[in-house]
């Protein structure tokens, strides 16, 4: 059956064309409930059950997709146009719903209702386009009922009014979301439906028990047009907000068209925009930019202490330099003041759900059973949503996600719904689940599709790889491994062998993953997708399955093992004097860690080749490391924390710092010296699309913290380059023994992190490695865990000419978006590992008050942020208690950095190390937090 | 863009491997010695053959067997857009040149020594498929004006989109950008006599789509043959009248 649609399309040139489509009406289209017996009941997903089948309106889904993801809510019947229309309007709306319908234990049938035969509808002159729709949507429900003849009821599910009236009128039964929600007695379900707009109103009762609140707090957003127009004129500026982790009421909006960061103080400056946001900014007057900062705490009572927290790794995880010292008299720095701004329009909303828990709160009485409250997210930078539950008994001691609805100008606080609850608060699974969604990361299993490409296990070395002409055969060599104790997915070897004209053959064998990832698979999507490996203190979440990680692509001892390898021959005294790169298979010798391989080194007994080849290796590293450290490169210290974990409880038993040896460091060394061989070799071939690694300088503004604590102390630092600064840290050395690895930390949090970006978006200058003091670097030696590592690998084998370069690597948007990615994920890993070990950090506390020494290494107006050095955490000792914050008799001398005692009696200086004690404390009931407090 | 919606249907409601509808009318130029209209859903093509007659540049003729002369060209409002589009554009001579080794290779050009046949056709509606289109005309006006060939030649098109092989592409697949095949086919002879390309493909996605098109070749020739028959039954049944 067949009817052509014509309709009039406007061409690019503003032409209007008639254009004339085929549409083929269908009689193949099944109903898909399995008590029907006209259809095929193969494909059938609506159940025989008694409840009645729904079909929904485009509006509900939109709205309601989280609750319809709750399996309470089943024989949905997703109609074709609806699906059209919710694909338009949002297209993560979209995709979950797809993903019901394609989920087999869901009950979702789409019903292809515009290529049916008798539910397809002309469009009727005069109708728009809504309404014509709402008109299929009625004909499909109507077609459903007559066709299934009273053998399951048929409900239209809609909260248009007038489209109920008329669905009612034709005979269809037809509910809005609410009351089919309500007669399904569930009462957890109600508190998942999104509230509509006319409903907010009885929620402002929250905070009306205040009187007078119910007044206009932030400003309303321009219009649209507005923006358009303001942004053309150059009067307003468009960025995305980014809210600071440290200090949410302090945001920063980078904008392109003054060449600068807006930074925007306070809620009422943020006017509603959520981190994330892209949002139009107005600057304010000039004389505003510095008065403003007075604001940054006394927002409102909402101001949060600072919690305990892992001693940052980089500038990204710590603290803004700005303003810390609220409230002291010292005149401020010289740096000229930074534009201030607020938001005026929001361009467009990143809301999406968030996991925390709700403000503890006694529960109200004679409600009927409905409770007003507020949600505090894990992620500081979210302001409390307001939500609406009937099992808020239920839910205070649990870690919950909550989605955002709206934020009208009348509320402090956004209103949201609650989505589901994730366990405990304080349990750990729970934890680490808040841990990975907080950090939007995967965990869970690999689909089936991922899983039919990987090898049949179990796999070996074939004759074909052997005789592979691209491959050399590398078994002959005594190769070996170095790594953690316990490591599976060993992705580096290295062998070393003496030349008899006196030079040294190194090679680096890295695991040959792109033999078996290939590019446009399943497994390779969602490695992409992936990016990286993910490292919490209890559990590995892998970037590809594990047959591939612990197995296939482990370069494990007395396997046979496909690598691709860098091979230099170097003088004894480790300078290079050919590099050659191939595939090729390995047979491992030996997986040592570093301990044992530092012990054979150690002993002076052991002459077996394993240990005489380590003992050249180190030597070697030894001199590279020396020369790179002359160079420039900064000996950076970061405070690793390593945890023994009980086998059965999984709970932390012991706590420590983690030992660098002399063999780490010689892995390390051979890897660098790889990954910067790589980065050449690829650079060469593909100027424009080579995937590499940057580190860029630290700005003067970044050190600023750094300069003014070695001021305090007397030190004298040149930050000129990383050469100076490299050489005064190795000049500042005290009495102190450990006042040199304090500066280095001190340092290592003033630098941002290293990122990913395709060499064509950047000019070689830019390419510069700070921190490694290399003009080019990239990651090549880890591609088990890193997805770089796998782009790496195929431009390398590209180079070589034994693989040809997907056409993606042609596609530069493409490419940028996929080095975003791997910055994103790579961050998010980080954190989620840090957020790990902060959760453990508090377990173990939990059981085990502890006295230990720290220091000093921030001053505050009432106390002061100390450094843990055996445990690698930090947090706020105070001196005074909280309330009365700014009147103590407490005196901070910022030029000094130390914080006096009126009288005189005690000082306390940067550096300074002090006594404390440890505990874990719940001021709240379930709301445990580390302590520090001085002895 | 999704071509092919997880339920298995096309944008405009067909199935993967399904023709768009068929429609052919013998003799529609009455001058001509034979003449077709072939319509492959909005695709509507022209076709007229005159021949075997007097070879028209002497110097062309040939001894052995017959000159095949074809000529193409698109109405200028068969697309829609006013476009006007020189006569001997590139496109053109090319499409020109396809059908006539096409059509070559399946008259019995050594019984007509001598002689010339001229092919003309014009895309009257284009929506995607024209080729084929045009060849399937050729096929049945050839037959029309009683043109000797040693088998039908027959046309279709398949495509891959959304991992999809997909048969018959209108001009929104076409125009997807994705890898296309056009296929020429001799059923009785079960023999491809055109195969055309336009993107690189994995050959074993190559395969399933070539296989595609020459299903799509045989049904048309099914759907060509009955025309023909009918055609002449109805000549049978004026005359015996
Ligand atoms: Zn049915």
């Amino acid at each position: 059956m067949l009817h052509n649609k014509s309709f009039v399309k406007k061409t690019k040139s503003g032409k209007v064309m008639k254009q004339v489509r085929e549409h083929y009406l269908r009689d193949d289209i099944y109903c898909g409930a399995s008590i029907c017996k006209k259809c095929d009941s193969s494909v059938a997903r609506l159940g025989a059950s008694t409840s009645p089948i729904l079909v929904l309106d485009t509006n509900v889904v939109l709205t309601q997709i989280g609750l319809l993801e709750n399996s309470a809510i089943d024989d949905v019947v997703m109609l074709s146009v609806v699906l059209d229309e919710v694909k338009n309007k949002n297209l993560s709306v979209y995709n979950r719903v797809r993903a019901l319908c394609s989920n087999p234990l869901r009950r979702f049938f789409v019903f292809s209702n515009e290529h049916h035969k008798d539910t397809y509808i002309k469009d009727m002159s005069g109708e728009s386009k809504n309404d014509r729709n709402d008109r299929a949507i009625r004909v499909a429900a109507q077609w459903y009922q007559n066709h299934l003849g009273g053998a399951t009821r048929v409900l239209l599910i809609t909260n248009d009014r007038e489209n109920r009236r008329k669905a009612i009128e034709e005979g269809i039964g037809a509910e809005t979301i609410e009351s089919y929600v309500k007669s399904l007695g569930q009462t957890h379900l109600l508190d998942l439906l999104v509230q509509s707009a006319n409903e907010d109103a009885n929620m402002e009762d929250v905070e009306d028990l205040r009187p007078s609140k119910r007044k206009v707090l932030y400003s309303e957003h321009k219009p649209m047009s507005e923006i358009t127009s303001g942004l053309h004129r150059g009067i307003y500026h468009q960025g995305k907000l980014r809210v600071n982790r440290y200090n949410p009421f302090e945001a920063y909006v980078g904008s392109e068209s003054i060449g600068d960061e807006i930074i925007i103080y306070g809620r009422t400056n943020m006017n509603r925009a959520f981190d994330g946001d892209v949002v139009a900014v107005e600057l304010l007057s000039r004389d505003q930019w510095h008065e403003e900062k007075s604001l940054t705490i006394a927002d409102d009572e909402d101001d949060e202490e600072e919690d305990v927290h892992l001693v940052p790794g980089s500038a990204d995880d710590a603290p803004r330099a700005a303003s810390v010292l609220q409230g002291s008299s010292g005149d401020s720095s010289s740096s000229s003041p930074r534009p201030a701004g607020r938001v005026i329009g929001i361009i467009k909303r990143n809301w999406h759900s968030y996991c925390g828990s709700l403000d503890p709160m006694p529960m109200p009485a004679g409600s009927g059973g409905i409770a007003y409250a507020l949600f505090v997210s894990k992620d500081r930078r979210i302001p409390k949503i307001r939500i609406q539950t009937r099992q808020l008994e239920n839910l205070l001691d649990k870690r919950i996600i909550v989605a955002v609805d709206s934020w009208d100008r009348l509320s402090r606080y956004p209103s949201g719904h609650y989505v589901r609850s994730i366990g405990e608060i304080g349990d750990r699974d729970t934890e680490s689940e808040v841990v990975l969604i907080e950090n939007d990361i995967n965990s869970r299993p690999f689909s089936s599709q991922v899983m039919t490409c990987l090898p049949p296990l179990p796999w070996s070395v074939s004759p074909v790889d052997i005789a592979n002409p691209i491959r050399q055969d590398l078994r002959h060599l005594n190769v070996f491994s170095v790594d953690p104790p316990g490591c599976k997915d060993i992705d580096d070897a290295l062998h070393c062998t003496a030349l008899s004209n006196g030079n040294f053959e190194v090679g680096v064998h890295i695991a040959d993953v792109t033999n078996f990832v290939h590019p446009g698979t399943a497994l390779d999507d969602e490695a992409a997708q992936r990016g990286t490996s993910v490292y919490l203190v209890e559990r590995r979440i892998d970037m590809l399955p594990k047959p591939l990680t612990e197995d296939i692509c482990s370069l494990r001892a007395d396997v046979e093992r496909l690598a691709f390898s860098v091979i230099w021959e170097m003088t004894p005294e480790a300078d290079i004097v050919s590099t050659s790169y191939t595939k090729s298979i390995i047979k491992s010798s030996a997986a040592l860690s570093y301990v044992e391989a530092q012990a054979r080194m150690d002993d002076s007994r052991l002459m077996d080749p394993i240990t005489r080849d380590l003992r050249n290796m180190n030597a070697l590293a030894k001199k590279m490391r020396l020369r790179r450290i002359e160079r420039g490169a900064l000996t950076l210290a970061s405070a690793e924390v390593k945890f023994q974990i009980d086998t059965e409880t999984h709970d932390p038993l012991d706590i420590g710092m983690y030992q660098i040896r002399e063999a780490n460091q010689m892995v390390e060394e051979f890897m660098l010296a790889a990954n910067v061989s790589v980065a050449e070799k690829i650079l060469k071939h593909f100027p424009l699309c080579s995937l590499l690694r940057r580190h860029p300088t630290p700005t003067k503004e970044m050190l600023e913290p750094l300069i003014r604590t070695a001021v305090a102390v007397g030190l004298d630092l040149d930050v000129s380059s990383s050469k100076a600064l490299a050489d005064s840290l190795d000049r500042a050395l005290g009495d102190d023994p450990y006042f040199n690895k304090l500066i280095r930390i001190l340092a290592t949090r003033c630098m941002t992190q290293a990122v990913y970006f395709y060499s064509g978006d950047l000019s070689p200058p830019e390419y510069q490695h700070y921190g490694l003091a290399a003009r080019l670097y990239t990651h090549f030696t880890s591609p088990i865990r890193r997805y770089a590592d796998v782009i790496v690998h195929r431009l390398l084998a590209a180079s070589l000419g034994i693989f040809k370069l997907p056409t993606l690597f042609l596609d530069r948007p493409k490419l940028t978006t996929i080095a975003d990615n791997l910055n994103y994920r790579h961050r998010n890993a980080q954190m989620a590992g840090r957020a790990s070990v902060e959760l453990h950090t508090l377990i173990y506390f939990k059981k085990r008050p502890t006295d230990t020494e720290a220091r000093i290494v921030k001053i505050r107006s009432n106390g002061f942020i100390v450094f843990v050095p055996k445990f690698g955490i930090e947090g706020p000792v105070y001196l005074t208690g909280k309330s009365e914050k700014q009147s103590g008799e407490w005196f901070v001398d910022e030029q000094e950095q130390k914080i006096k005692k009126l009288d005189g009696s005690i000082t306390y200086n940067i550096l300074q190390a002090v006594r404390i004690h440890m505990e874990v404390v719940e001021p709240q009931p379930n709301r445990p937090k580390l302590q520090l407090t001085l002895l | 863009m999704e071509f092919v919606t997880p339920e298995g249907l096309r944008q405009d409601g067909r199935r993967p491997r399904e023709l768009r509808e068929m429609r052919a009318e013998i003799g529609a130029v009455s001058k001509a010695n034979g003449s077709a209209v072939f319509e492959m859903g909005n695709t509507k093509v022209l076709a007229a053959v005159y021949g075997p007659r007097e070879v028209q540049n002497k110097s062309q003729q040939m001894s052995n067997q017959a000159l095949v002369r074809c000529e193409y060209t698109m109405a200028n409002f068969s697309t829609g857009d006013r476009m006007r589009k020189p006569k001997g554009d590139r496109r053109s001579t090319e499409i020109s040149l396809v059908i006539r080794q096409t059509m070559e290779e399946c008259i019995l050009t050594h019984l007509m020594p001598r002689s010339q046949i001229d092919i003309f056709v014009q895309v009257l509606q284009a929506d995607g498929g024209t080729r084929s289109a045009c060849i399937n005309a050729a096929t049945l006006a050839l037959a029309d004006a009683g043109i000797p060939m040693r088998d039908i030649v027959t046309s279709c098109s398949a495509g891959y989109l959304n991992s999809n092989a997909l048969l018959d592409l209108n001009y929104v697949e076409d125009s997807a950008g994705g890898p296309d095949v056009t296929v020429g086919f001799l059923p009785k002879l079960d023999k491809v006599t055109l195969l055309q390309m336009d993107a690189k493909l994995p050959i074993d996605v190559f395969e399933d789509v070539m296989e595609l098109a020459i299903e799509g070749c045989k049904a048309i020739a099914t759907y060509i043959r009955n025309v023909m028959l009918e055609h002449t039954k109805q000549l049978e049944y004026h005359r015996d009248g």
